[in-house]
């Protein structure tokens, strides 16, 4: 049987199969065994007390999902208190995703998430396309993720995670910039800026007007864009954008990835990543595969020429 | 090598017979089974599944998350909640009563008997009741209706009486009389057509199961006005209450906080999720729509 673990720097996943944060909480345990996970992802945390973003916070389009729901929490104290002993009860490490709107607050969240055993993992949530009105967030800009993620390194001795944003114009400068401030992994990448205005009021359907797009739709898109990243950085990458399957986890480890985030799966079949899971034991075995992580960067692209001519000529 | 991709990936729900190897659960996803799928009249359905036994734990007031096949050529991308109209655990079948009116339902309404439908659940806070209570008041309107149905074996079971006052547009669209009537509760009809359902004659029936100490509680479900003439009397006269309310759905499970309505709670304005912390909730805290 296929050996699905996979390592992330210092710390092994016993497979690459994780939630994506805002789209999981513990009281999943509810409907799946959380004891299967590769990793538990808490929701984003802020240090302020936060209601979130107005209602309507979720509209259909006709490809997917827009969502907007601005990062509602107790604070990192009640968090730490209360929300980190739910998770602890469970075997597979916790991921901690957190945001702030500057860099001190980055910075101390990271000092503040340390001091607890039970967390393994800092995830700097630079890429909340909700946080605030305007959709802007510092994974959008190399200077500002450098420097957040240099402030995040000095204050926490734990994996650093950097989820960064696909609205950003040059995802692949964003991610050398997190990787030269010292990230452990990219987690790549966030939900896309979007829009829906209602016909029949004109009104945005969201009450903070702009939304992120879950959906299977992104997975094409997300999975080049880890595919360029993977070519550009030495840190590990967890790919996250419309994996509904275990062909889907096949594709990004492919790419690059070394484990995979899942959301909108989750949402439209509660057990969904329990089976993905077994989907992909399943695929592994009935290739020969021994060790999953075989598949990390396996795409078979280096004879792939780009010359047209050349290529016709060599019978490509 | 075959990309072999199925549409939904549920190998993990529960189908009937199956045996239940997780300890811990609370919901499941389960591939449910269409008996029967037929017309009340002419707005609504009625489907009844036979389901997994441990689907079976659901209880008054909570509801299943249901995925809709899609009624035309574009995806229904979200599952849509639903309180259960009715449990029938002899038979092992859970029922829906529902409006045809969006894309969701009228997906829904496109299955046929022996078609398999995936459901998640039970979901959320049911109605309760308090040993204390003798005679409750049951008040709905519309498809709320549907959600306040259970309520009467709820009640009989317990051994309390049930005045039901059904609100509709008209006679032919009352919804639930049967149940009620079947299970010993006292109805009262109350429509447009006759001006009946207008919130003075609606409040002249409460006061009146007040003074006959027939309403020890109230529940309400479907209707702004009815609830805000519920809350009012049960302020002033000391009547507790539930409401059962619905808002735009993800998860279902409490993770995602898209389901997010405004209560007010010692003064206080706060935000409560309805799939888990609800769907039914005190009546007083909560802040009409």
């Amino acid at each position: 049987m296929v050996d699905l673990s996979v390592r992330i720097g210092d710390l092994t996943l016993q497979n690459p199969v994780t939630p994506a944060s805002g789209s999981f909480s513990w009281e999943y345990n509810d409907v799946i065994d959380l004891n299967r996970l590769g990793a538990l992802v808490a929701k984003t945390i802020c240090r302020e007390f936060r209601w979130g973003n107005p209602t309507p916070r979720m509209a259909e389009t006709e490809a997917g999902i827009i969502q907007s729901i601005g990062l509602p929490g107790k604070g990192i104290e009640y968090f730490m208190e209360h929300i980190v002993p739910e998770y602890a009860r469970f075997k597979p490490p916790l991921v901690v995703s957190c945001s702030a709107d500057n860099i001190e607050d980055f910075a101390a969240l990271a000092e503040e998430l340390s001091k607890s055993d039970d967390v393994a993992v800092v995830e700097a949530n630079i890429s909340c396309p909700t946080r605030n009105l305007t959709g802007q967030n510092f994974a959008m800009h190399e200077g500002y993720t450098r420097d957040c993620i240099q402030a995040m390194r000095e204050k926490t001795k734990k994996p650093l995670w950097v989820k960064l944003s696909p609205n950003a114009g040059d995802m692949v400068s964003v991610a050398m910039a997190a990787e030269e401030a010292g990230a452990d992994c990219l987690v790549i990448a966030n939900t896309f800026l979007s829009l829906k205005i209602r016909t029949d009021n004109f009104r945005p359907a969201l009450g903070n007007k702009f939304g992120g797009l879950v959906s299977p739709a992104l997975k094409p898109i997300v999975l080049r864009m880890v595919y360029q990243v993977a070519k550009a950085v030495k840190i590990p990458i967890i790919g996250i954008g419309g994996v509904t399957c275990a062909e889907d986890v096949v594709e990004y480890m492919l790419a690059g990835a070394s484990a995979v985030g899942i959301g909108y799966a989750a949402f439209r079949n509660p057990t969904a990543l329990v089976t993905i899971i077994e989907d992909l034991e399943k695929w592994c075995d009935a290739r020969g595969i021994k060790k999953v992580s075989e598949l990390i960067g396996a795409v078979k692209d280096d004879d792939m020429e780009l010359d047209t001519l050349v290529a016709a000529s060599k019978g490509v | 090598m075959t990309q072999a991709k199925t549409d939904h990936y549920t190998n993990s729900a529960l189908k009937i017979g199956q045996v239940d190897n997780y300890p811990d659960r609370v919901a499941g996803e389960f591939i449910s089974k269409v008996v029967s799928n037929d017309s009340v009249n002419g707005e609504y359905k009625l489907i009844v599944v036979e389901v997994h036994e441990a689907a079976l734990r659901a209880y008054a007031g909570q509801m299943f998350h249901l995925l809709c096949p899609s009624p035309d050529s574009s995806e229904v991308w979200m599952r849509r909640p639903m309180s259960i109209y009715r449990i029938n655990r002899d038979a092992r079948q859970l029922e829906f009563l529902y409006k045809v009116e969006g894309r969701g339902t009228r997906g829904i309404a496109t299955l046929n008997a022996g078609d398999e439908f995936n459901i998640a659940g039970p979901l959320g806070h049911g109605f309760t009741l308090d040993p204390q209570w003798k005679n409750i008041v049951v008040l709905g309107r519309g498809v709320g209706l549907a959600t306040l149905a259970p309520l009467s074996q709820l009640a009989a079971d317990n051994g309390v009486g049930v005045t039901a006052i059904l609100s509709a547009r008209s006679p032919d669209v009352v919804m639930s009389r049967d149940l009620f009537e079947a299970c010993g509760a006292k109805v009262v009809t109350v429509v447009d057509t006759d001006n009946s359902s207008e919130v003075g004659n609606v409040e002249k029936i409460l006061a009146g199961l007040i003074a006959e100490k027939k309403a020890d509680a109230f529940f309400t479900c479907g209707s702004e006005r009815l609830l805000k003439l519920m809350q009012r009397l049960g302020r002033e006269h000391n009547v507790p209450g539930q409401v059962a309310m619905e808002q735009i759905m993800v998860c279902g499970i409490g993770a995602c906080y898209v389901c997010m309505r405004t209560f007010e709670v010692n003064g206080e304005k706060v935000l409560k999720r309805v799939c888990r912390d609800g769907p039914v909730f005190n009546m007083q805290e909560a802040v009409a729509w």
